[in-house]
């Protein structure tokens, strides 16, 4: 069902055109080009980098800063609402909902944009817009008429040719019309009833659109890969165990337990196009704090999984997170980079885990290289076991007087994108060190389910940084301190101008030196919630990023 | 050193009538933390967990079935169903899934799914074939939808009668030595202390209010020390190139800026990154912040155990 509403303004009486996104959309080929003028997918490019060639805005310039535009945005609404700014866009209503989940129409964008042809394009929970990327105007904007589901967040678009894929909090994956926002179908991708909620931005490779899960009701997680044309599924790879003898299935009590296990894999990940393996990481194990699943290495939660994506296999694994009993998702975006390692060039992959630990492996092996710890105060391992994973200190486990734990569940970084500059050798990641009290409340023996079973409390922190890492030896080259315990929230952009932008938790976007983490430029554009952005158009670099509802573009005068 | 940590924060959102005065000069609130996949912490056992949010999964929308044939299903469920899935559902000794957590459950209407299960479809899978009539089925189904609907938040279980065991299992007479060596050039049981476990008579409740230095689970009476959030908010002695001097406590702060709160109750706002402005900032619970990383479970239960003796 859809149904089009033209909003009617003032703009649109005097001149009733529809207004259209511009151009011809994004050929799959021009995915694996390094990221510069555009960002046509979630990363900017499948390396995951975050790391923009583009120089105009570089250490002497970036002071020179100055607001481009800025744009305030609505959901929609089932009354019909949804406002586009400054007079343009309609209202494109699609969705299986009946209308009785109650829709907000806050807005908080977390989503990466995509920039392709001169246009935006974005997303939050139910809603899409496209903006014009020269004056922040509405250009069309989707609401999705939802059934309910955790409304969390959502990552963003991507994009094959001219149509645009997102997932919604109900598991659907919607595929749009770039030029005007109509849609060309949805499918599900995931079970509501076993309260499934989707996340992920889509990752377009080649013929395949790839797409993630979340769930908090111990269900087991999967990748799909789909049609970019049709929609239709090309295969599916759960993260646990799902069958007698599936590999992994003897680092669980039981096959009951392993298909309850978890292991969301709700962020995108790394495409490597030589290896055709697209490397992702997964999420906690469920129950997630209490017994229920033995005491093994709970596989494939909390890993780093590479699957080849013309057939849907599994190449290698690497836990980065064994056994985890704190909910720290091993699902951030991982880091391709070829690079000197020990005295030869190695295809690597890296990660900065939620758990406080840093890993180098070889990406086209799963071999083990370098483990180090990034979280100053991260205070729940024992020891690095043989292939360098974190062993815990069982006593850290939620217990009935407490566990003093850091970092917190929300973890030494969340779902904020890390970035890599091959100019410098740095990896810059948010850093946060807080504390928190973990009580088991639930003694039953069969555990608990889900997040369920304990309570806790935040009880401090010894504070926040952006974190340069050394990807040789896994020691920060710098530590920048932000005022507060949030900082770097939104995530990380590197550009070759040796500048990285970060939120600093307070407020303001920052753009610091990368070769010292020295503050260069701030705007207070307010609390940052999405990774920051950059690209080129008529020959002007922009940054652009959210806070909220706002988006903000900042160009040289 | 000039840093401004979380647990302030906490004071500051605790000291309402800063955060107003902070609001009149038109000073943005301090940001929410950082967008994040990770909720806030799951509710407690205690029906709390569902307060207020729409019902975001189908197990919570589905409107409430026919009490009777609930109550009827009850029965049926605990003759025939509880030995292998458990009183709560959640799966019982002899090995039976938990069911609250079932896909052939959750993706159920009215029977359809569990009815041929019942009558022996997965028994090779382990599952006795039963002698009910479909209606019988059809109750008992309406039964496991019900309780399923109560489950909580994040796919938490129901709330249980289960007693919440006792957080205070640490050394009372160790936590008291501990206190004197560390504690005491601060804090005193005659002193801010006193009657501390009487206002904070929950253990998890008190070990988070002394771990967090006070700004944590409230518990302190206006008047008292421990419980007084003036006493932990950061202040700044401030030095202008004149001379002049200002003091106050800090209202926000960010690397670049900070607002104090003066003696006559205005805001004034200067840059920390002017070297002309000699900012000297005082942290109180710096001493709370770096004991966080360095204090044992052991220590933290028994000086917990020994609060929980100052009644």
């Amino acid at each position: 069902m859809m149904l089009k509403k033209t909003l009617v303004t003032a703009a649109l009486i005097v001149s009733p055109i529809v207004l259209l996104a511009q151009g011809k959309g994004i050929d799959p080929a021009q995915l694996t080009k390094p990221l510069a003028d555009i960002w046509p997918t979630y990363n900017g490019d499948y390396t995951g980098k975050r790391f923009s060639k583009l120089t105009q805005i570089n250490q002497t310039t970036v002071k020179n800063l100055t607001l481009a535009w800025s744009a305030r945005f609505t959901g929609g609404s089932l009354a019909g609402g949804g406002r586009g700014q400054f007079g343009g866009g309609g209202l494109i209503v699609g969705g299986e909902g009946t209308g009785e989940y109650p829709v907000s129409t806050d807005v908080e964008i977390k989503a990466s944009l995509l920039m392709v042809d001169g246009t935006l394009y974005l997303t939050s929970p139910d809603n899409a817009w496209a903006i014009d990327a020269r004056d922040g105007r509405t250009l069309w904007h989707y609401f999705w008429k939802t059934r309910g589901g955790t409304h969390i967040a959502t990552r963003g678009f991507g994009m094959w040719n001219d149509y645009l894929y997102m997932e919604t909090p109900d598991n659907y994956l919607v595929s749009l019309e770039a030029k005007t926002g109509k849609e060309r179908w949805h499918k599900v991708i995931a079970d509501f009833s076993q309260q499934y909620f989707s996340t992920m931005a889509p990752i377009v490779v080649g013929n395949h659109v790839l797409a993630g899960t979340g769930n908090d009701l111990d269900m087991p997680g999967f990748l799909q890969s789909f049609d970019p044309d049709t929609g239709e599924l090309q295969w599916k790879l759960y993260t646990v165990p799902m069958n007698p003898g599936d590999p992994g299935v003897e680092t669980w009590p039981s096959l009951d337990a392993a298909q309850h296990g978890g292991a969301q894999p709700w962020l995108p990940g790394a495409y490597d196009p030589e290896t055709h393996l697209y490397i992702f990481g997964t999420g906690n194990p469920t129950p997630a704090y209490t017994k229920g699943r033995g005491e093994g290495d709970n596989l494939f939660t909390g890993s780093l999984i590479a699957v080849n994506v013309d057939t849907g296999k599994m190449a290698w694994y690497y836990q980065t997170a064994p056994h985890d009993m704190h909910d720290w998702d091993s699902a951030q975006t991982p880091v391709i980079v070829d690079a000197p390692f020990k005295g030869r060039m190695r295809k690597l992959v890296m990660t900065a885990a939620r758990n406080g630990y840093f890993f180098v492996l070889d990406r086209t092996t799963g071999e083990h290289l370098l483990t180090s710890k990034y979280g100053s105060s991260t205070n729940w391992v024992k020891t690095l076991d043989e292939k360098g994973r974190p062993m815990r200190i069982v006593e850290k486990d939620a217990s009935v007087g407490g566990a003093l734990v850091s970092p917190t569940a929300g973890g030494t970084v969340n779902w904020e994108p890390p970035a890599f500059n091959p100019l410098t050798g740095l990896f810059y990641v948010p850093e946060r060190n807080g504390f928190q009290i973990f009580y088991l409340i639930d003694l039953d023996p069969r555990g608990s389910m889900g997040l369920g079973g304990i309570e806790s409390a935040n009880v401090g922190s010894a504070g926040s940084f952006l974190t340069a890492l050394d990807y040789k030896t896994g020691n920060a080259a710098w530590r920048y301190k932000y005022t507060g315990n949030n900082g770097g929230g939104g995530g990380v952009l590197t550009t070759a101008g040796k500048l990285v932008f970060a939120g600093d938790g307070a407020s303001n976007v920052v753009a610091h030196d990368a070769l010292t983490g020295k503050a260069l430029w701030h705007s207070r554009v307010g609390g940052v919630t999405n990774p920051p952005q950059t690209f080129m158009l008529d020959g002007r670099q922009y940054l652009i990023v959210a806070a909220g509802d706002t988006l903000w573009a900042f160009y040289l005068y | 050193m000039s840093l401004w940590r979380g647990i302030v924060a906490a004071a500051f959102a605790a000291a309402t009538g800063i955060v107003a005065h902070a609001a009149a000069q038109g000073a943005p609130q301090p940001p929410p933390p950082a967008a994040q996949q990770q909720p806030p912490p799951p509710a407690g056992r205690g029906g709390q967990g569902r307060g207020g949010e729409p019902a975001v999964f189908p197990a919570q929308q589905r409107p409430p079935g026919d009490p009777a044939l609930i109550e009827r299903g009850k029965a049926l469920f605990t003759v025939n169903c509880v030995a292998c899935h458990g009183a709560d559902l959640r799966g019982g000794v002899t090995g039976g899934p938990n069911l609250l957590r079932s896909p052939v459950v959750l993706t159920d209407e009215h029977g359809e799914q569990i009815i041929p299960i019942v009558h022996g479809a997965r028994a090779e899978r382990g599952m006795p074939a039963l002698k009910l009539p479909d209606d019988d089925v059809v109750a008992i189904a309406e039964y496991i939808h019900s309780v399923l609907a109560t489950a909580q938040r994040q796919g938490a279980p129901p709330a249980t009668n289960a007693p919440i065991p006792n957080a205070i299992v640490g050394d009372a007479a160790a936590g008291q030595v501990y206190f004197n060596a560390k504690c005491a050039s601060c804090h005193s049981p005659s002193g801010d202390l006193q009657g501390i476990a009487t206002r904070l008579p929950e253990g998890k409740a008190l070990q988070n209010f002394w771990i967090s230095g006070g700004t944590f689970g409230g518990g302190g009476r206006r008047g008292r020390g421990a419980g007084s959030m003036e006493k932990k908010i950061p202040t700044a002695n401030i030095t202008f190139p004149g001379g002049e001097r200002l003091d106050g406590m800090i209202v926000r702060m960010d690397n670049f800026l900070l607002t104090v709160r003066q003696g006559d109750g205005t805001l004034r706002t200067v840059r920390r990154d002017d070297p002309r402005i000699k900012i000297d900032i005082k942290e109180p619970l710096d001493a709370h912040r770096q004991l966080l990383g360095t204090l044992t479970d052991k220590d933290m239960h028994d000086v917990t155990a020994y609060l929980a003796t100052l009644k």
